[in-house]
């Protein structure tokens, strides 16, 4: 099995997978990766519609910078998922819209 | 690197130096200055240091060969072996994922702001130890956690007044203080960005570095379109790809790096897009002879775009991405000598993710929240990367976007001069004239390649009205043009006000540009208050009240 993966590139001996569901469904989490990088190595690009015309969106800068991949997890909204490591068993939701169906958790003082 | 000249051998420490990001500028200003006895605490929003040029993947990935991944890998291992060397030492502490969201100058401090005991433990969260739980509100010392209040990162007393005669002209001495340390760092913790912590120091180092512009076309907005260097980062930090097949699109000297990562990691790069015209490289000749190793490396990656079957169309622009849901397709085509899309050069190309990018931007919020001067969109600094705040540098990107070398060679010079100032001298430049003159050749090859890797000049013309053009706030194009036709605005200030373009969750940091281009009008720095989004209940409560607190434990 020499297939051309960045893990096999790197050399990569991850940690044990974990496993965190994505709306319900369980999919596999190796330690260390971001949401969104779980997500991606899923197959899954997008996890969140917009407030406005309720547009699929998912990771756009990588970097925290365009929030644009905001996500659920475990019940708290607006979690960038570019910059927010999985743990064991979290729950990780599309967020429609502002994310009102979770606590918002993000007062935004500016 | 070598030992310092000067190196520090007095009783009393210089005072505190705090570096604002652990990137290739960031880390060269704290082993420079820590290598000449400042103690030095880097505060960077990513769990590793590297920055975006040596991002690094997470730890628990177990990557045995990250340098499958990079370049210039032997400048990282060095930068990475002092960085240890310098912690082992005491001398320089990391806090990791500590989100910067302003800096604020403390004015003669207050005596009741100083603590008086100095914690124990140094050096201790370098690995983000602060993450296992600070209570809200708790502040962070340049070396270990404090619950509950601010305090200074150097003993108190020391660095006592210095012969003022000893700086020079525009900027007064920044000797540590005896009255207190001048600024206060404050930051959110972890990923979830809700803990506040804030640490004290006689000056700082701002090495925010930049991030990526991407102009507007349709379909921009689907998932699958990403922006070349979001690729590079997942691809380098997270060591996943985006999907099967790739094509890399805009301008830049990213797109190589990013084209060529892509494809050595097992994507199909369908395409790398390049609006740049070669021949705009032969104006510039001279500029780049001068640089036979940039050219070299630019060599370099064409030979592996070769290698992975890569094909390069140059000349050629995005002009809109296809999907429903998810990317499925871009069209590219060929631009004319004016810039405009050449009519029937339109090329479909399917694939499940574009990378795009259109150069640089850089993050300047925490400099103007410290009211430093800005020129054009980078941060003003002069021959020792000082700001005009005094007590307060700039270097890498953050000054003009210019590569991972550049920054190296800024940072190095912003931390010898912070050194030498902290301890109340004038530093010499002679000091560091290799640094100087590299800086110099390296700022001149980054405007030719700056004036070369231009968007094209009518990339406005590709939108649909309905294309989204601020993405947090889905306004269409149609709405920024008719506030700029119907309703006469001139400035991105006024277009935002009358279409909230930039009113959203990123503050403009991706809109910016498209505005200011359909706006007509001189892109500009767009002074945020924070650099990040801060909880209600963080402002709330000031930082003297943290301060003023008595430690909880
Ligand atoms: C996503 C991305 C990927 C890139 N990839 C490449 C590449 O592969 N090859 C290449 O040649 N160039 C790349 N670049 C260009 C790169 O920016 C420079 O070449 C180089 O890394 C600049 O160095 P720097 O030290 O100035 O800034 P950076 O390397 O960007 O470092 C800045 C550091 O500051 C931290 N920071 C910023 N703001 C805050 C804050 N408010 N609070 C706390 N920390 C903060 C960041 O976490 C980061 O670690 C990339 C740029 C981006 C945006
Ligand atoms: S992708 Fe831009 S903030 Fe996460």
């Amino acid at each position: 099995m020499n297939k051309r993966t960045p893990l096999n590139l790197a050399r990569a001996h991850p940690g044990l997978p974990h496993t965190v569901t994505f709306d319900g469904r369980e999919i596999p989490a190796l330690p260390g990766r971001t949401v969104a990088a779980t997500l991606w190595s899923a197959g899954i690009t997008a996890w969140r519609t917009t407030r406005r015309d309720g547009e699929p969106r998912g990771v756009f800068c990588g970097i925290g910078v365009c929030f644009d991949c905001l996500v659920e997890v475990n019940g708290r909204a607006n979690q960038r998922a570019c910059l927010t490591p999985t743990a064991p068993g979290d729950e990780i939701r599309t967020q429609d819209g502002s994310g009102h169906g979770g606590e918002t958790g993000e007062g935004e003082g500016r | 690197m070598k030992a310092a000249d000067g190196a520090f051998a007095g009783t009393t420490p210089p005072g505190t130096l705090v570096v604002i990001g652990a990137g290739p500028a960031g880390l060269a200003a704290a082993l420079a200055a820590a290598q000449r006895g400042v103690r030095v605490t880097v505060v960077d929003a990513a769990g590793q240091a590297g920055g975006q040029f040596y991002r690094q993947p997470a730890g628990a990935l177990g990557a045995r060969r990250p340098q499958a991944l990079h370049h210039q890998w032997r400048t990282w291992e060095r930068l990475r072996d002092g960085l240890a060397e310098q912690i082992a030492a005491g001398r320089i502490t990391h806090l990791t994922e500590h989100h910067v969201w302003f800096v604020e100058r403390i004015g003669r401090a207050s005596a009741e702001q100083r603590t008086e005991t100095e914690p124990a433990e140094r050096g201790g969260a370098t690995s983000g130890a602060p993450a296992s739980g600070v209570p809200s509100g708790g502040a962070v010392h340049a070396g270990g956690v404090v619950p509950g209040r601010v305090s200074e990162g150097r003993p108190p007393a020391s660095g006592a007044a210095t012969p003022a005669g000893a700086a020079s002209s525009i900027v007064p001495d920044v000797a540590a203080s005896p009255a207190g340390p001048r600024f206060t760092v404050h930051a959110l913790l972890g990923p979830e960005q809700e803990e506040a912590v804030a640490v004290r120091a006689d000056a700082v180092v701002l090495a925010t570095g930049g991030y990526e512009k991407v102009l507007p076309f349709p379909g921009w907005t689907l998932p699958g379109v990403i922006t070349a260097g979001g690729a590079q980062a997942m691809l380098k930090g997270g060591l996943v790809l985006p999907g099967r097949t790739a094509v890399v699109a805009g301008t830049g000297p990213l797109l190589m790096p990013v084209a060529v990562g892509l494809a050595a990691a097992g994507a199909e790069v369908a395409a790398l897009v390049e609006s740049a015209d070669p021949k705009a490289f032969a104006r510039h000749a001279a500029t780049l002879a001068a640089h036979p190793d940039k050219l070299a490396e630019g060599a370099g990656y064409a030979a592996q775009l070769l290698r992975h079957r890569v094909p390069l169309a140059s000349r050629h622009t995005i002009v809109e991405a296809h999907g429903k849901d998810a990317l499925e397709a871009v069209t590219i085509a060929a631009l004319d000598t004016a810039g405009r899309v050449r009519p029937g050069t339109e090329r479909r190309i399917p694939c499940d993710t574009l990378a795009v990018g259109h150069g640089m931007l850089p993050h300047t919020d925490l400099a103007e929240g410290l009211g430093c001067g800005v020129d054009g969109l980078n941060v003003a600094v002069d021959a020792e990367q000082r700001t005009d705040v005094p007590g307060v540098w700039a270097a890498g990107e953050a000054t003009g976007i210019g590569g991972a070398a550049l920054s190296l060679a800024e940072g190095h010079i912003a931390g010898r001069s912070a050194a030498a100032r902290l301890r109340g001298s004038a530093p010499d430049p002679r000091a560091w004239a290799a640094a100087a003159k590299s800086r110099t050749k390296m700022r001149e090859f980054a405007a030719a390649i700056n004036a070369v890797y231009v968007p094209p000049a009518h990339w406005a013309e590709q939108l649909h009205d309905d294309t989204l053009v601020c993405r947090c706030e889905e306004v269409p194009a149609s709405a920024v043009r008719e506030a700029v036709e119907e309703l006469g605005a001139t400035d991105a200030r006024t277009v935002k006000l009358l279409t909230r373009a930039g009113m959203g969750w990123c503050q403009g940091r991706m809109c910016s540009a498209a505005v200011a281009g359909l706006a007509g009008c001189e892109e500009r720095s767009a002074r945020r208050p924070f650099a990040r989004p801060v909880p209600l209940g963080v402002l709330a409560r000031p930082t003297d009240d943290q301060a003023e607190q008595p430690p909880s434990t």
